[in-house]
């Protein structure tokens, strides 16, 4: 091909300037649109973070605030022990007829007549059903109450606590809300008495699971989860760390630890809910422990945590220099001795971080839990890993599933508290790190 | 148990005990320095406490798991002949029945136990107060089976503290005779050290043979009672679970929608999460300044850190009715109607969610992938005159595409595992249709959903969970496996 010459030249010449001026044009433009799209794809994942965490986060902080009523009980024995027989029999103080005095109690404050029914039993719907409880454990405490009146402060009912903090909508009509305009009045008057209070919700971490929401909490469901997270550590930090270095120090390279280490890659990587499985049929299944116990849970999990601990374990082994090893060989020390005395100790942070992260997930797992039962309805504290327990994961599940309005600002609450423990360990690991971390 | 604990302290003290004075004798030997002592003290020291705890503990053990065993076949002997001609299952109950009487005798105090004795109609009660409930009042022989299985468990657990304590003394006077100079009792304890690392490590290939062994038989036993035809080309789902006790109600198990199901989220999930990911990792690594890398990196990779239950939540109250209602304004300015035609349970809904929680998978992993690309390559590239996207996209990328496409398989297979959020957000009618607005399941949710509740496994409509679980198995471990050998080969290209 010849090269044009005179004008001609030049014209083409201009034409192919022209031209790359716009492929130029049009390549940065695309380069920037690509640009963009980076940015974008990071601005989106992030938001998405922000979003789901302002969503919890605005749901459940109001949850641990808790609307209580304080109401002057008249603890008549009249009431509670009419024969005097409170010696005799013991099922007596349990079994009294506690609502009544709450009745009695109410319609003096707010100036009811105790014959009209109706409004009775609107004023009574204000006051958490659990007050039976709270009173009956009052006079169980101290017998002598009886016959006297005292100030005693009752949860609200959930729907009360809700309008109080001013989550329900007070422009629909009356009939379509749960808290009528008559409630709202005597709403007002007792706040206006300095009876209806918001105070720091305690009950929230020390109560188990119940049916009202309002005197629904997660204590019980986070012993069963310590319960657990000590079972896994237990387990699973010496067996991780001894199978870790039989693999990475002993292993001869044979059929055998290949199959090994292909299976604990493969392991980590088993969907959760297939531990659930292996869980019901091994444990509970063959070896007959009970459902719902702690025990069988920290288990489960413990054959989950396994895999990703020896995989750290593995990581920071060897990242230990081999020069590491060699010294100790030289100067007279076993394989045994190498490994012990002085990589394994040099490795400890690595292993450490690794540990960490492997409780943070188990801490957060459900699905296998759910298959061992720990769905069960758990009010009391578990004494021991073989009493029926759940966990916090758990409790957020089964209150997610709750239909009332006030459960899921608990359940948002209990999140909170669980994303809370989960960066306290994040936060650890990521300090651990940096405090050891060494450049060879 | 009280004999069980005793014995375990014992057997301890005893290896404590031994360590010291086996130390204190090795010590003593060396410092009488007329030969060196070929391994530390503390080597023989751990030695005699290895010998004196280790054979004992065995012997426990093995005595622990047959002693039941032995004792539950003699005591089934004794039972009359009209027990024994019953069926199995019946003649088990009978067992466990005699087994929690037994127990609760061994529970009362000695007064009340006679007093039991003499008058078995007050049995029942006596055992309720004590929290073991009894269906009905036994009849006498499962008191005197029971009376006898105390009595034999009692004498066993003697039988067994006498051989056990005995086993460790032995040992330990034998081990602590050995503690001679000579004597190589380093070689010794760290060929036990080396047995139990290997032992700690085939702990893996044990939890796999595990699910494999406990899930096969499941699963063989669900389909001796369904055809595997019907399962795995079954269009229906309908397991109909049967009134307690009622046996031969059949359902239909058809493994097809939930599959559908599972897929079909899972396409959905990764429509989400690949581009977001993939971006994100592409502008992580090839042009964010190291700053804002700081900074995003392990903000996204919180997204990674969160449980899924949070995830589920989260499309439950907010993700679902906002797609619902967000549909039913669109609709009224389409139409001027206001039917929501998202439903709030969909699979758009648990596909989005899961997406999003996708994205640091996604993103960490092809990170790694596109760091592991040579620089060389990029800097020829570049050299010829190519602008940086287009080195992203005809070089790097397709230089990093085979380790990308395993990465996008392990994607695939955690979203295929996924649980809480489908249990949450996908809702739990087996639907095969293709609407993405609609609800559908997932084998994940049906085996939440088969087994929460206490069942026994003796019904196709709890079993069917295990064979759910199998085909769940299966598919996530092929996936893995391959995705593995994918990015294991690749990585090996550039090294």
């Amino acid at each position: 091909m010849s090269l044009p010459t005179g004008n001609d030249a030049a014209e083409v010449r201009a034409k192919l300037a022209e031209r790359r001026r716009s492929g130029l044009k049009r390549r940065h433009a695309a380069e920037r649109r690509f640009r963009v799209f980076g940015r974008l794809a990071i601005a989106i994942g992030l938001f998405f973070l922000v979003a789901l965490l302002y969503s919890v986060a605005g749901k459940g902080f109001t949850a641990f605030q808790q609307t209580t009523i304080t109401l002057p009980i008249t603890f008549s024995a009249d009431v509670i022990d009419p024969d005097n027989q409170r010696r005799s029999d013991q099922n007596l103080l349990l079994t009294a007829n506690y609502p009544l005095l709450v009745q009695d109690a109410l319609a003096k404050t707010l100036g009811i007549d105790l014959a009209n029914k109706a409004e009775m039993r609107e004023a009574m719907r204000m006051i958490s059903r659990s007050s039976r409880v709270e009173l009956r454990d009052v006079v169980l405490k101290d017998p002598g109450v009886i016959g006297k009146t005292q100030d005693v402060r009752l949860l609200a009912a959930a729907d009360i606590d809700s309008a109080n903090k001013g989550q329900i909508d007070l422009s629909v009509p009356e009939t379509s809300r749960r808290v009528s305009d008559q409630q709202l009045a005597w709403m007002n008057e007792l706040k206006a008495d300095g009876r209806l209070k918001t105070s720091f919700n305690t009950g929230f971490f020390t109560h188990g699971a119940s049916s009202r929401p309002e005197s629904a909490g997660i204590g019980v469901a986070f012993v069963g989860t310590l319960y657990m997270m000590g079972i896994v550590l237990v387990l699973s930090l010496p067996l991780g760390v001894a199978s870790a270095i039989y693999l990475e120090e002993f292993a001869p390279k044979n059929r055998l630890t290949d199959v090994i280490e292909v299976n604990i890659n493969n392991l980590a990587a088993v969907p959760s809910i297939v531990f659930g499985l292996l869980g019901l049929a091994v444990f509970i299944g063959f070896l007959g422990l009970p459902r719902s116990a702690s025990l069988v849970g920290g288990l489960v999990l413990t054959l989950m945590t396994l895999p990703t601990i020896i995989i750290a374990t593995r990581a920071a082994l060897k990242a230990v220099p081999p020069s590491i090893r060699s010294a100790a060989l030289g100067v007279g020390a076993s394989k045994m001795q190498a490994v012990f005395h002085h990589v394994l100790p040099l490795a400890m942070p690595g292993i450490l971080t690794g540990t960490i992260i492997g409780l943070a997930r188990a801490l957060g797992e459900t699905a296998p839990l759910l298959l061992i039962g720990m769905v069960a309805f758990v009010a009391d504290y578990p004494a021991t890993p073989l009493d029926p327990a759940t966990a916090l994961p758990v409790q957020i599940y089964m209150w997610a599933g709750e239909a009332e309005r006030a459960f899921v600002e608990r359940t948002s609450a209990a999140i909170i508290v669980l994303l809370v423990f989960l960066i306290l360990m994040n936060l650890t690991a990521v300090i651990l790190r940096r405090r050891f971390e060494r450049r060879w | 148990m009280h004999v069980f604990l005793i014995i375990v302290a014992l057997v301890a003290l005893f290896g404590a005990g031994g360590f010291f004075a086996a130390r204190a004798r090795a010590l003593a030997l060396a410092r009488q320095g007329s030969t060196r002592l070929n391994s530390r003290p503390v080597h023989h020291a751990s030695f005699v406490a290895i010998v004196t705890v280790v054979p004992a503990a065995l012997v426990m053990a093995v005595w622990m798991i047959a002693s039941p065993l032995l004792i539950g076949a003699e005591i089934r002997k004794d039972f009359p002949e009209s027990v024994r001609l019953e069926p199995v299952s019946q003649q088990s109950l009978t067992f466990n029945t005699v087994t929690s009487v037994a127990y609760g005798l061994r529970q009362l105090s000695p007064e009340a136990r006679a007093q039991v004795s003499a008058d078995t109609d007050q049995l029942r009660q006596v055992l309720a107060r004590n929290g073991i409930p009894l269906a009905a009042n036994p009849p006498a022989f499962v008191l005197q089976s029971a009376e006898r299985m105390n009595a034999l468990s009692a004498k066993s657990s003697y039988a067994m503290a006498a051989i056990v304590l005995a086993v460790s003394l032995v040992s330990l006077a034998l081990a602590y005779r050995a503690v001679r100079p000579a004597f190589k009792a380093r070689n010794s304890v760290e060929r036990v050290v080396l047995a139990t690392l290997l032992i700690a490590s085939s702990i893996a290939i044990i939890t796999t043979v595990g699910i494999v062994l406990s899930m096969l038989s499941e699963t063989l036993r669900f389909f001796s009672q369904v055809s595997p035809i019907d399962f795995f080309f079954g269009t229906v789902w309908d397991p109909r679970f049967a009134a307690a006790g009622e046996a031969g109600s059949a359902g239909q198990f058809g493994l097809i929608p939930l599959l559908a199901g599972t897929i079909y989220i899972s396409l959905v999930a990764m429509a989400v999460a690949v581009p977001i990911g993939l971006y994100a990792a592409i502008y992580m690594s090839e042009y964010a300044s190291s700053r804002l890398r700081a900074i995003a990196k392990p903000l996204l990779e919180v997204l990674a850190g969160i449980p899924t239950i949070v995830y589920g939540f989260f499309a439950l109250v907010t993700v679902g009715p906002l797609l619902r209602d967000l549909s039913a304004e669109l609709n009224n300015l389409l139409t001027g109607n206001y039917r929501n035609f998202i439903e709030a349970q969909s699979v758009l809904t648990a596909g989005i969610v899961m997406g999003i929680m996708l994205i640091p998978f996604v993103s960490s992993l092809s990170d790694d992938i596109i760091n592991a690309v040579p620089d060389s390559l990029r800097k020829g590239s570049l050299g010829l005159g190519a602008t940086q996207s287009e080195t992203i996209k005809r070089v790097v990328m397709p230089a990093a595409l085979p380790g990308i496409v395993g990465a996008l398989l392990l994607t695939a297979s955690r979203a295929i595992g996924e649980t809480m959020i489908v249990v949450l957000a996908a809702g739990v009618a087996a639907n095969l249709q293709l609407n993405p607005f609609e609800p559908m399941t997932t084998v994940t949710v049906k085996i939440v959903n088969q087994l929460t509740g206490d069942l026994e496994f003796n019904t196709p409509q709890t079993l069917v969970a295990f064979a759910l679980g199998l085909t769940l198995f299966v598919i996530t471990l092929c996936l893995n496996v391959y995705a593995l050998y994918v990015v294991r080969k690749y990585r090996e290209q550039y090294q």
